[in-house]
């Protein structure tokens, strides 16, 4: 039977406020523990929430972002429930009225395609502190340092077909809110989290299956593999007659498997009411105006100027528009260099490859983008040419010098384009290859064109490679053709 | 001294009367002769009331002091005060030393008052008989063999004996008013968002609200000045400006329109608390104002609005006793729910389980529309049976309870006990202005006259309070309790 | 509306409150009785009314996104019942 799988995705992202989201302590990650949770985030007795007006900022920025509806009210609720990282015995959240209301993001797939992924809401609600397992005397420490940092959940509808349009969708969002600099949106500190819910059907129905959702998926890849597990396991379970039961899962990298996470007690009930220490939240028409009149560019619109104004094809603007960091670089470097599709071929090619073979980020790539722009610079105005640009970029790379002309200049890689010099250059190599130059003038005209390269590639070594070498093609064929 | 008002004391004591640490001490050495009695203290702060005392002595030497400087107060013991005890009337909290100040602690502080210590209560403000106390119950000084009424009942106990010459209450559902009627003295429970919630440790956020606890409506104009006013740290608390509420006390009340709710005159009225009032009302005819009779509907709807309301935020209010990071914690959990239950179960007292067993019901799956959401939607149409009545009339009065003080044990059952607040818990629901303003006797017991006013009506509320208090002179009555021997 | 005796479990689970028997037979009838007297709610007509959450018809003011509050972790832990190395201690979370 063909299958179809549907995933709706649950992204909690941490917005990178300087203080909590209803207190005035630190949101900074990596303090001693609990050196960060003031009386507001441990809950004491009498304390009472204030809510963040950047908060608040970021969450309209996101929804603008998406094209989102932004209610003129939202509520904050309790939600209801005990645990050691929860200090108040209830998450303020928002239930009924979330601060984002329905939106949608488009994601960019692997054949060029585009899917537009429709988003139900977001919301904003404070994060838990963090259990600590390892053993106090066969006791958990609880760290509430985390507790009280602004998160913003984005909750999709079940809208996507496969992991990898999962992962699309993840990345798609983790470039608007990088692009917002509405979050750092770094998964390895827990910036970004989500919650992925997946259920398969035959291939043609309409109702959808029975999910199960799988908690706390926190890198592009583990998302994409947990999906597959899970697809492949719920496939398996229903082809073998069985059911799949509605749960929650965790994902084990380790072991590359989800498993149902034992459910500690019956069903939580989280008795959710609007939150009486805070009263609703108004947003006037003035201030989402503000806010949208001020928002950076957004991936898409970079990827339509990119593709109109710069001229790059579809494929190469998606690339650099994937993130605020690669698209930051990669305008930098044209700016610079002046020539779009030149600066361009060298992000996405040099510059890219060796990042990846290194595993950096572009964000710390020891070339910077002005260095590279005037690499690319030199490249454009035939300063040097391609064989030498490759060699200043490893030098710069490597930290031998701090810009390329610095590096041309001292490695003395400066493009001879003085045909008189070339020339000289010719005439020694023609003289010290009579019997090539002999087998050259026997052969016929097509045969002409591959054996020219022998002596290209002397010319070119007796320049150390700084000759131009289209120049010494032409003057090459012009004179061993002359006679 | 002790027969002195706040605002009397504060002149004796601009005028050198007498020092601040000779009041201190006065009062110290009634509380300690005459509490055990009483029980309307659950921590005596001796030392650091002195300290301040002479603090606030030297300040004056200065010149240019608070408005408060050297006048002892008194706290309910559910108002966060850094390094005392802070034990909201629970075992839960008997180990609880506050690492900080409410705001209100603040502003008094900084007006000069000090503290003498923290006053017994119901248990998390949840009670009309302060017999809900893990300390145990405090009497009434007019009549030991009553109650002093609650939730606020130390503190009105410690007025009325004369222990401390003002007190710090909160009003939930009545919590100020009715044991400011139960102990002859006077009560206010200003308008919500009127007066910092942050550092109270909350029973029911939407409806509590701290106010002062005093002789006269005069010292509570004092008390309210200090103690009111936007607090950033308070989301709810009203960002408006703060009158001086001393300034209009002596104003006239000729035209003044009092509307009397024929529901507060009903069935179940104690007669002689009644005609207490009705007297009360023929003072303000002979003050010039009008009397005619109203109607707030929706009033039988307040008692089981609240009772679904109150406890379903203090069930969420209450989860934070978990005996993880303050308070009580059972010995040698087994494991976490373990750690919880046990906690829980023996920290809290039966009328905090009862409250978070009705919230967390009514709160759960099912039952939420029909009985919070309902509440709420009564919510409004309680409060717009106010806002009509205004419409008509500057000021309601009525009893600010049913009966006078009724004996300690004599209402077992929790129903029973809730009906006491069938006149006071509307208007917290409403979130108006109330104040109680002691109306005479029953026997021995005192009884009180509420007023109440529209949203932020404090100043007049005081005007008219005031008013009567030159017309009368049952503010100025004082138990037997303690003068024997003295 | 009558609680019966697996309702007041329930709460009580979920309030994690531990009750023994007695106490939870007490309880059904209380709020047995207290749930009766809130159902005359019940006959009151809403239908057009909008709930009320708090008595003033304010909205929310927002705070500076600013530090406000330094470390004061050692005070704080003072009142707490059990901690080490800085961080809480609760019996152990089996995930």
């Amino acid at each position: 039977m063909q299958w179809e799988t549907v995933i709706g995705l649950e992204v909690h992202v941490q917005l990178s406020t300087q203080s909590k989201i209803f207190s005035g302590a630190s949101t900074a990650f990596g303090a001693e523990p609990n050196t960060q949770a003031c009386a507001v985030d441990l809950g004491l007795p009498g304390v009472l929430p204030v809510l963040n007006e950047n908060a608040v900022s970021m969450a309209v920025q996101f929804g603008l972002g998406i094209n989102a509806e932004i209610p003129e009210v939202s509520v904050f609720d309790r939600k209801n429930y005990f645990y050691p990282d929860l200090p108040k015995g209830y998450q303020t959240s928002q239930m009924y009225h979330p601060i984002v209301g329905p939106g949608e993001v488009e994601i960019s797939l692997e054949d060029g395609s585009t899917k537009r992924v429709r988003v139900h809401h977001a919301h904003l609600e404070e994060d838990a502190g963090k259990s600590l397992h390892e053993d106090y005397h066969g006791m958990t420490g609880v760290d509430l340092n985390r507790a009280g940092t602004p998160l913003l959940e984005i909750v999709s509808e079940p809208d996507m077909r496969s992991a990898k349009e999962a992962v699309a969708y993840l990345r798609a969002i983790h470039a608007i809110v990088t692009y917002l600099g509405i979050s750092d949106g770094n998964m390895a500190e827990g910036s970004m989290r989500c919650d992925v819910n997946v259920s398969v059907r035959p291939a043609g129905q309409a109702a959808f299956g029975t999910r199960a959702e799988i908690k706390n998926v926190n890198s592009f890849r583990f998302v994409e593999r947990a999906i597959a597990f899970e697809v492949e396991r719920q496939i398996e379970l229903i082809e073998d007659g069985g059911q799949v039961t509605q749960e929650t899962r965790l994902y084990d990298p380790e072991a590359d498997e989800t498993r149902s996470m034992r459910t500690k007690e019956e069903a939580n009930d989280y008795r959710y009411f609007p939150c009486p220490d805070l009263l609703p939240v108004v947003l006037d028409k003035a201030y989402v105006d503000h806010l949208r009149d001020n928002l950076p560019e957004l991936p898409a619109e970079k990827r339509a100027r990119f593709e109109s104004e710069l001229g790059l094809s579809a494929y190469d603007a998606g690339v650099l528009s994937s993130s605020r960091a690669m698209a930051d670089y990669f305008e930098a470097v044209k700016d610079v260099c002046g020539d779009a599709k030149l600066a361009a071929n060298w992000v996405q090619g040099e510059l890219s490859g060796q990042l990846n073979r290194e595993g950096r980020d572009i964000a710390d790539s020891p070339v910077t983008a002005a260095q590279l722009g005037g690499l690319v610079l030199r490249v454009r105005d035939e300063t040097i040419n391609g064989k030498a640009a490759k060699q200043v970029f490893a030098a710069l790379w490597n930290g031998e010098g701090a810009s390329a002309d610095e590096i041309i200049e001292a490695k003395g890689l400066r493009q001879v384009t003085d045909t008189g010099a070339i020339e000289a250059m010719i005439d020694q190599v023609i003289a010290d290859s009579p019997v090539q130059v002999a087998q050259y003038r026997e052969a016929s005209e097509d045969k002409r064109g591959k054996m020219i390269g022998y002596f290209v590639g002397q010319v070119m070594k007796a320049s150390r490679g700084t000759a131009n070498p289209q120049q010494v093609n032409a003057l090459l064929k012009q004179k061993l053709d002359r006679a | 001294m002790h027969d002195k008002t706040l605002s009397e004391l504060a002149t004796a004591l601009a005028a050198g009367e007498f020092s601040s640490r000779e009041l201190t001490e006065h009062y110290l050495e009634r509380i300690q002769r005459l509490d055990g009695e009483l029980n309307s203290f659950i921590t005596v702060t001796a030392e650091q009331a002195l300290a301040s005392a002479d603090a606030a002595d030297a300040a004056r030497a200065r010149g240019n002091v608070g408005a408060l400087n050297g006048l002892p107060l008194a706290l309910k013991d559910l108002f966060c005060t850094r390094g005392v005890r802070t034990s909201c009337g629970s075992r839960m909290l008997d180990n609880f030393e506050s690492p900080y100040d409410a705001t209100v602690v603040e502003r008094l502080a900084a007006a000069g008052a000090l503290s003498l210590g923290k006053t017994n209560m119901d248990e998390f403000a949840m009670g009309s008989s302060n017999e809900n106390s893990y300390y145990g119950p405090v009497k009434n000084p007019w009549d030991l063999a009553a109650v002093p009424g609650g939730s606020s009942g130390g503190s009105a106990a410690a007025v009325a004996a004369g222990l401390v010459p003002a007190a710090l209450g909160t009003d939930t559902g009545g919590s100020i008013r009715q044991p400011a009627a139960f102990c002859g003295i006077t009560g206010l429970k200003p308008t919500y968002g009127r007066v910092s919630r942050y550092g109270m440790v909350a029973y029911a956020s939407s409806l509590d609200q701290a106010g002062p606890m005093a002789y006269s409506a005069e010292d509570c104009a004092l008390l309210l000045e200090a103690i009111a006013g936007h607090d950033p740290r308070d989301s709810t608390s009203v960002a408006r400006g703060v009158p001086n509420y001393r300034d209009e006390l002596s104003a006239s009340l000729s035209g003044l329109r009092i509307g009397l709710p024929r529901e507060y005159f009903g069935e179940g009225l104690d007669p002689g608390v009644e005609s207490a009032i009705r007297e009360a009302i023929k003072v303000y005819e002979g003050l010039g104002a009008s009397v005619q009779e109203v109607s707030l509907p929706h009033t039988d709807l307040a008692i089981p609005a609240y009772y679904v309301i109150a406890p379903a935020e203090a069930s969420s209010n209450l989860s934070r006793f978990d005996g993880v990071r303050f308070g009580h914690r059972c010995e040698n959990p087994s494991d976490l729910i373990d750690l919880y239950k046990r906690s829980r179960a023996e920290g809290f007292g039966t009328e905090v389980k009862r409250r978070i067993l009705m919230g967390t019901h009514t709160l759960s799956e099912g039952f939420f529309d029909a009985y919070y959401k309902k509440a709420q939607q009564v919510r409004r149409l309680i409060r717009q049976d106010f806002l009509d009545a205004f419409e008509e009339v500057d000021v309601l009065m009525g009893p600010a309870a049913p009966t006078p003080a009724f004996d300690l044990g004599a209402k077992k059952d929790p129903l029973s006990m809730y009906l006491q607040d069938v006149y006071t818990i509307a208007i917290n629901l409403a979130g108006i202005p109330g104040i109680s303003v002691p109306a005479g006797f029953v026997g021995r017991r005192p009884t009180g006259l509420q007023i109440l006013g529209p949203h932020f009506s404090e100043q007049h509320l005081l005007n008219v309070a005031h008013q009567f208090q030159q017309a009368t002179d049952w503010h100025r009555r004082r138990p037997a309790f303690g003068e024997e021997n003295s | 509306m009558a609680l019966d005796p697996e309702d007041v479990r329930r709460a009580a689970h979920l309030a994690r409150l531990g009750l023994d028997d007695d106490e939870a037979a007490g309880y059904v009838q209380d709020l047995s009785r207290i749930l009766d007297m809130a159902d005359r709610l019940q006959a009151v007509d809403t239908e057009h009314v909008a709930p009320l959450a708090h008595s003033l018809d304010t909205t929310q003011r927002l705070r500076a996104d600013e530090v406000t509050e330094p470390n004061q972790r050692e005070r704080f832990q003072r009142c707490a019942p059990a901690v080490e190395d800085g961080l809480y201690l609760v019996p152990r979370v089996v995930e």
